[in-house]
């Protein structure tokens, strides 16, 4: 689960790491008097999980009240990269002398937690990494011996960070994202820029937060900070059905079951000319209700046009599979063309029970190949 | 010979008294798997079908035998149950459940490599020796006997090329489901270089997708090996930053996409196939050739 920004820095916060002062709104109105209580200038924020919002105009500075309402104005209801802007951050601005990048994600690769620091900060790290890779210091920390301080001093010493105060309080502040991490069951805790104002204070300008989903049953103040809102709405109804659905931007449905089986059915979707609507894994189920679900939040798209069922019976039977469908044709009144592809336990049972329904808009196949390329037709028919 | 599982197996199911625990537990015994025992704190002295259940893995294990552990336990407890087994001596661990949490994960796994203990998944759906034993979830009707060893990061995506295998009459010398989790406790190289060690196993089909870098490892480690590997790659399709179904299954920032794999794996001189039908094609002709 990714964090906005306000709620990664009051983790932050509470964790110890020096943020700036800051309030949220959701109207400009209360934009203005946020900045009036600050006092002095500010920077107003949009706040939306995606990447690139300076570039996109998503930040501002204003000197004045009148003027930070104004630019809530401006940035409330603007879009970044699909992403609708409800709210805004307005922080007390920074008078900022450098801009470090300090980070710690789960290394999948190395099975470690893995610190990263760069004097070289306030820009995409993929960059620095990509442009001066010697700039960027990376430190793994053994799990089973946890955060021992040297390793603060080491990242500052190899990063070249030379001025006393700073390197105090970069490292302490190593040693806290290192808490932060850990007490909220993190894979990313990133701080881009991490800033030295020009009194030589070092804090956390920015905040990227990603809270592992498998941890949020025990984190249960962390799961609460997740905003259905933002979210995709059928990706929301989807998490409310408990169906596995993401959306992408094509004409043809695809469900599956297993996540495997739905990746490589969309793949082969794309493979055959088409544009998949949607990933959507029934799981290992399928019984006749997560259909119905699944089916509901997958035509609920406008732009499908077509929807293929590609299921491979292992331990789900697919004459179960063919009765949900069945069930869900009945329910829902569908005019969509479904290709169903049943193959492994129980297919031929499963097929026959679709043929013996002779719903004109139902149309089995028995490769996955060939469903696709059905499936593709039928949508670009439509 | 096989992998990992084998008539010698004796197996012993922590959870086995849960649904999906005695559900699977019979299922694997049905097949012919020597299931022992199951462990379930506070259920000992009870039985599932002539299974005896006992309090403790300990316990099970001095009175059994076992020498092989299958955790069913709810993902909060699922760490837990896998440190017991390790503290009493098991030595092979399969992890079927799903949402162990990562950071447990590594500190779990790094207590497994220290221990010299091989676990298989979390999040996976278990092992398979065709005509020998079967520990998991595996449907082992779609499978037959062979000389194809098989690893992958999904379940029905591995039934899927298991089917199509047995459609072009091969066989299996046994598939290892890894896990689709971001740790889990064997990679692919650990499963490939079993493989190798494997008299039975010919060639490989290695599975995989979007997420990590344990493809591309396998890629210079494939170069090592003396039997052919083909692979498959899903997710080139996934958009970044989002969760495909499975925990692991995610592409962050620019790195572990599908092509990356692909592309990694090709330098290397191994096929990829486009679909699972046609990776089970490219099998077919190396064991034709």
């Amino acid at each position: 689960m990714d964090l906005y920004e306000f709620q990664g820095k009051e983790l932050f916060r509470r964790f110890g790491i020096p943020v700036s002062d800051g309030q949220l709104a959701t109207s400009p109105a209360e934009a203005r008097s946020a900045a009036l209580e600050l006092g002095g200038p500010v920077v107003v924020k949009a706040q939306v999980l995606a990447g690139g919002r300076g570039k996109a105009g998503g930040i501002k500075l204003a000197e004045t009240p009148a003027e930070a309402e104004a630019v809530a104005h401006q940035i409330l209801g603007m879009d970044i990269r699909g992403h609708t802007v409800h709210k805004v951050w307005i922080e007390r601005a920074s008078d900022i002398a450098r801009e470090y990048y300090l980070s710690i994600t789960l290394d999948r690769s190395a099975k470690q937690p893995l610190f990263m620091l760069t004097t070289e900060g306030g820009v995409d790290i993929e960059e620095v990494a990509a442009r001066s890779p010697d700039a960027l210091v990376r430190l793994h920390v053994d799990p089973l011996v946890g955060y021992r301080s040297w390793q603060g001093r080491r990242l500052v010493h190899d990063a070249g960070i030379s001025d006393v105060g700073e390197q105090r309080q970069i490292t302490a502040i190593v040693g806290k994202l290192y808490e932060a991490f850990v007490g909220c069951e993190a894979m990313l805790c990133e701080i881009n820029p991490l800033i030295v104002t020009t009194e030589g204070e070092v804090r956390a300008l920015d905040s990227k937060f990603t809270v592992d989903d498998n941890a949020l049953f025990r984190r249960p103040e962390i799961a609460e900070l997740r905003d259905l809102a933002a979210s995709d709405p059928l990706e929301a109804l989807a998490r409310e059905k408990g169906v596995t659905y993401v959306k992408l931007d094509g004409e043809v449905g695809v469900l599956g079951n297993g996540a495997g089986l739905t990746m490589s059915t969309v793949d082969v979707v794309t493979f055959v000319g088409g544009r998949p609507a949607n990933f959507c894994d029934l799981g290992g189920g399928g019984d006749a209700q997560g259909v119905v679900d699944a089916l509901e939040v997958i035509t609920r798209d406008p732009q499908v046009r077509a929807v293929f069922f590609n299921i491979f019976g292992g331990i789900t039977r697919c004459d179960e599979v063919a009765r949900g469908i069945l069930q869900a044709l009945e329910q829902m009144r569908l005019d969509l063309p479904i290709v169903v592809r049943l193959d492994g336990t129980h297919a031929e049972e499963g097929r026959g029970l679709l043929e013996q329904a002779d719903a004109s808009n139902l149309f089995t196949e028995a490769t996955m190949l060939d469903g696709a390329r059905r499936a593709v037709e039928l949508a670009e028919a439509a | 010979m096989a992998i990992l599982v084998d008539t010698d197996t004796r197996l012993l199911v922590q959870g086995l008294t849960g649904s999906e625990g005695s559900f699977h537990g019979l299922r694997n015994r049905a097949y012919g798997t020597q299931v022992v025992a199951g462990v379930t704190p506070g259920k000992g002295g009870q039985d599932v079908d002539g299974i005896p259940v006992f309090d403790t893995v300990d316990a099970a294990m001095r009175a059994t035998g076992a020498n092989m552990s299958m955790i069913f336990v709810p993902a909060p407890f699922a760490a837990d149950a896998m440190y017991e087994s390790i503290a009493s001596g098991i030595q092979t661990i399969v992890c079927i459940t799903e949402g162990v949490p990562a950071h447990e994960m590594l500190e779990l796994h790094a207590h497994v490599r220290a221990q010299g203990v091989t676990l298989i998944g979390p999040n996976c759906p278990g092992v398979l020796s065709p005509g020998r034993a079967n520990v998991g979830i595996i449907p082992a009707e779609i499978f037959r006997e062979g000389s194809v060893g098989l690893a992958s990061r999904s379940g029905t995506l591995t039934y899927q090329i298991g089917h199509e295998l047995t459609h072009l009459g091969l066989g299996n010398s046994t598939i290892v489901g890894i896990g689709g989790d971001p740790i889990v406790g064997s990679s692919f190289v650990d499963v490939l270089s079993m493989f190798e060690e494997d008299p039975q196993t010919e060639q490989v089909v290695m599975v995989g997708e979007i997420g990590g870098d344990e493809e591309e490892k396998a890629a210079e480690f494939i170069q090592e090996m003396s039997k052919p590997v083909v692979a498959y790659i899903a997710g080139f399709t996934a958009p970044p930053g989002k969760t495909m179904g499975h925990a692991g299954a995610i592409i962050s920032g620019s790195s572990g996409t599908a092509q990356a794999k692909k592309d990694a794996l090709e330098s290397h001189g191994i096929r990829v196939g486009t679909t699972p039908t046609e990776t089970a094609q490219l099998v077919a002709e190396i064991v034709r050739s």
